[in-house]
């Protein structure tokens, strides 16, 4: 009976010590992750895919502009809209969670190097079915680079596959087929988010491996260290080859991009980082601020400081480099791995540390601990 | 003690119910444990998709069985019935004994202290008469019969429970977990979602009460259960403490397996009458009623062995602990002596290792992406832990041997967060790991930890 006695006392302690912050909600002293979510999905994530998706309905007209009347000012038009789409798509890459994650949305759209002799197999068959995973190289933003930048050296030669060659009319198709594939791929992802997704994000702000929070991060951090850091500058500077692969970089048939590509990403992920609104007009709650209150309790090193001061670093490094990377890789490859040293500091910031201060497991594993 | 007060002791004789409820709530938990596993799909995944495992130093003939490696998993869930109904109960317990430890000694990515409990405790069950007493084997053998069996059969499972509390509680007296209240400053607060507590998780003296009350309940416990006045109190403790615990941290059947275990604290009458209840809902079975007599081991030479083993392993468990005073640096940089130490919820360690293969004879180097070769949890676990590092160095030279590199070069780069610290290099990058030869000895290549 005592001992009864005694536990209601323990409960009753901690049932006044709880009723003393808040039950209805985060007190101001919590540090309120929703917030966090709402500004992800508001102020970045969404405005992100709206221009992104603004950008693939331009690629996909200019396209239809340009296999209708293939010519010079036509190709020229459809080349600016890749470029600009493929500078858009850097911002919302990042974000595979939900929809795009369900259907793979970066492997459809930005595997490269482009596999082009099943791409030209295709145009030769015209029969394929870009939807199975085994044509994912095979179409996206690097299917076109090879189809408006790649198929010849000159323009003329270029305009020629799509007039009068002998099978023009099947380049046409696949050009058209792959810009519409990449366009209803974006809207789906586009409409989930508006149709029910975002309040499902945000709503699902706890703890678990798959809550929000826990998900985002990790595809983050996924992100910059695969696709990013391995995707853009490590796997064709050889990191992981032993040897250069300058048939690996983002853009290259195009040959003028792929420095900027790279650098849109490095904004993209630190913008997020920082909750930097999309419009460029603010910022909300975010990984930084979310770092800076558990700062408060822990006396460590600013965390939040250090990974922006790895992203400038970052940043700089890869500003000096070629505009094309291939050149830079084939004329002087120890910028590209300064660039890559530079960039994988901040791998073990984001994994090692941020992860463990945020206490998110990069692993899914549903295993016991102790 | 004098010579006789130790003869004495070991005359002494209790009831032999406690041993025997004991015995029935080990294997159901026990089968409990199995089942979950198996039912998670963790069979399948920690032993069956991985392509690479990591060994414990000396075991390393242990390995998965492909897909045998569910009957290994069978006939340990087949052993604990046979523990739970006392039914050939020497043989069943071995039997768990050697397929539970089997299958721990398989992947030491899985490590867990509470696995090494389970492992050292059936070893201890294998030498005391747990089925002396409303078991299947009693029913058989009339001899079993006892109402009594050896005192010290029963305070060697005490023991072993009081060092599990009282080591952890030792080992939470450091300066991180009193004075920084680390690592739960960085568990708690991720714990927003908990009602009622979520908030105060983010209060920082929250987390210093947890830390302090955990250390204070860890060493006291023991005490507090084995003295009858304050025993009904020390399980409603172990109760809520294990409860709370169980909601707050992934930690599956430990939880429950220590309630339970605590149970042998209690009065041998409160457990016969425990077992005339269990006697009445299992008429069916028609286990006799203990008659009078106190269990005989069936030979001299079987008791003095059985005390003996029985000895040996408590003063292994109490020195084992301690070894980590034998190696200089911190001992949760470094991890020397660290495993089967009672360290139980200690420390928060995040790491990354990135590998260079270097062949010496081109001079070409290249980094190795870890998902290659392992899996998300076993990459984790590496990274963090100097013994997996230099496992997995050994691997890839094997690996790249076969690749046509005729004598590779391993480098790591890694970088561990012990704590809240910020990363620091953790092994010495420069070091050829190949060059190391595994043993207990002190690891030099390991970087020097900066508090």
């Amino acid at each position: 009976m005592r001992a009864l006695t005694i536990l209601f006392l323990l409960l009753s302690v901690l049932t006044v010590s709880c009723t003393e912050t808040d039950l209805s909600g985060p007190s101001s002293n919590d540090f309120d992750r929703q917030a966090m979510l709402e500004n992800w999905a508001d102020n970045i994530i969404i405005p992100s895919y709206e221009a992104f998706s603004g950008h693939m309905a331009t690629l996909h007209a200019d396209a239809e502009a340009f296999t209708t009347t293939p010519n010079q000012t036509t190709l020229d038009q459809l080349r600016n809209s890749w470029e600009t789409a493929y500078l858009s798509w850097q911002n919302v890459s990042q974000f595979e969670i939900g929809t795009a994650a369900q259907i793979r949305y970066r492997d459809n759209m930005n595997i490269y190097p482009v596999n082009t002799t099943e791409l030209e197999k295709n145009i030769a068959d015209g029969s394929y079915n870009l939807s199975l995973p085994a044509e994912n190289d095979r179409q996206g933003f690097p299917a076109l680079d090879y189809l408006l930048f790649g198929l010849s050296t000159n323009d003329g030669d270029i305009l020629d596959y799509y007039t009068t060659h002998q099978n023009a009319d099947g380049y046409k198709t696949y050009l058209l087929a792959v810009t519409e594939r990449m366009k209803g791929l974006t809207d789906t992802v586009l409409d989930s988010w508006k149709a029910g997704y975002r309040e499902e994000f945000v709503q699902n702000s706890g703890n678990g491996a798959n809550s929000s929070v826990d998900m985002m991060v990790n595809d983050y951090v996924f992100y910059y260290e695969k696709v990013l850091r391995a995707g853009k500058i490590g796997i064709p500077a050889g990191v992981f080859s032993g040897s250069p692969l300058p048939t690996h970089v983002e853009a290259y048939y195009n040959q003028e991009l792929s420095k900027a590509l790279a650098l849109e990403a490095i904004d993209a992920a630190q913008a997020f980082f920082n909750g930097e609104y999309f419009d460029g007009n603010g910022s909300g709650e975010s990984l930084k601020s979310y770092l800076d209150f558990l700062n408060t309790m822990k006396e460590g090193a600013d965390l939040s400081n250090r990974i922006n001061t790895q992203f400038e670093s970052a940043r700089s490094q890869a500003n000096s480099l070629s505009s094309n990377f291939r050149v830079q890789i084939n004329t002087d490859n120890s910028a590209m791995l300064s660039t890559y040293d530079q960039l994988q500091r901040n791998v073990v910031f984001l994994k090692v540390d941020m992860l463990q201060a945020l206490n998110i497991n990069v692993d899914y594993i549903d295993a016991d601990g102790d | 003690m004098n010579r006789s007060a130790v003869a004495t002791y070991f005359q002494r004789t209790t009831s032999a119910a406690p041993l025997a409820v004991f015995r029935i709530l080990f294997g159901i938990m026990m089968l409990w444990s199995i089942i979950r596993f198996a039912t998670n799909g963790w069979i399948q995944k920690l032993y069956i998709e991985p392509t690479y495992f990591f060994s414990y130093y000396g075991f390393e003939w242990v390995k998965p069985l492909g897909s045998y490696t569910y009957l290994l998993f069978i006939l340990c869930g087949l052993s604990t019935i046979g523990i739970t109904l006392g039914y050939r109960y020497r043989a069943s317990i071995l039997l768990f004994f050697l397929s539970f430890t089997y299958i721990e000694l398989m992947d030491k990515t899985t490590y867990l202290n509470h696995y090494y409990f389970i492992s050292v405790l059936s070893f201890l069950m294998i030498w005391l008469p747990a089925n002396a007493h409303f078991s299947l084997d009693a029913k058989r053998i009339p001899e079993l019969r006892v109402k009594e069996i050896p005192q010290w059969c029963v305070d060697a499972i005490k023991l072993l429970i009081g060092i599990v509390y009282f080591y952890a509680g030792l080992a939470k007296l450091n300066s991180d977990w009193l004075f920084k209240a680390m690592p739960l400053q960085i568990w708690l607060p991720a714990k927003y979602d908990i009602p009622l507590l979520g908030s105060l998780f983010q209060q920082e003296w929250t987390h210093y009460a947890f830390s302090w009350a955990g250390a204070i309940y860890d060493l006291s416990i023991p005490f507090l259960l084995l003295w009858k006045r304050t025993r009904a109190i020390a399980f409603i403790l172990v109760i809520t403490f294990h409860v709370l615990t169980g909601v707050l941290f992934p930690i599956g059947m430990f939880p429950y397996i220590m309630i339970a275990s605590a149970t042998i604290f209690f009065s041998p009458e409160l457990h016969e009458r425990v077992l005339a209840k269990l006697r009445k809902g299992t008429s069916f079975l028609k286990i006799p009623k203990a008659e009078q007599g106190s269990y005989a081991f069936s030979s001299d030479l079987v008791k003095k062995t059985s005390l003996g083993v029985v000895s040996v392993l408590l003063i292994a468990q109490l020195l084992i602990p301690f070894r980590f005073l034998l190696y200089p640096g911190n001992l949760y940089w470094t991890e020397e002596g660290y495993r089967f130490s009672w360290r139980v919820m200690l420390m928060e360690k995040a790491g990354y290792a990135n590998f260079k293969v270097v062949d010496p004879e081109t001079g070409r180097q290249f980094y190795i992406d870890n998902s290659r070769f392992l899996t998300s949890f076993q990459e984790k676990q590496m990274a963090t832990q100097p013994d997996f590092i230099l496992e997995y160095a050994y691997f890839l030279e094997d690996y790249y041997k076969n690749e046509g590199i005729k004598d590779p070069q391993i480098y790591v780069e890694s970088y561990v967060a012990l704590n809240g610290r910020s990363s620091q290099p953790y092994v010495d990058p420069n070091v050829d790991l190949t060059t190391i030869t595994p043993s207990l000895k002190h690891r030099t290549w390991i970087l020097p930890f900066n508090d």
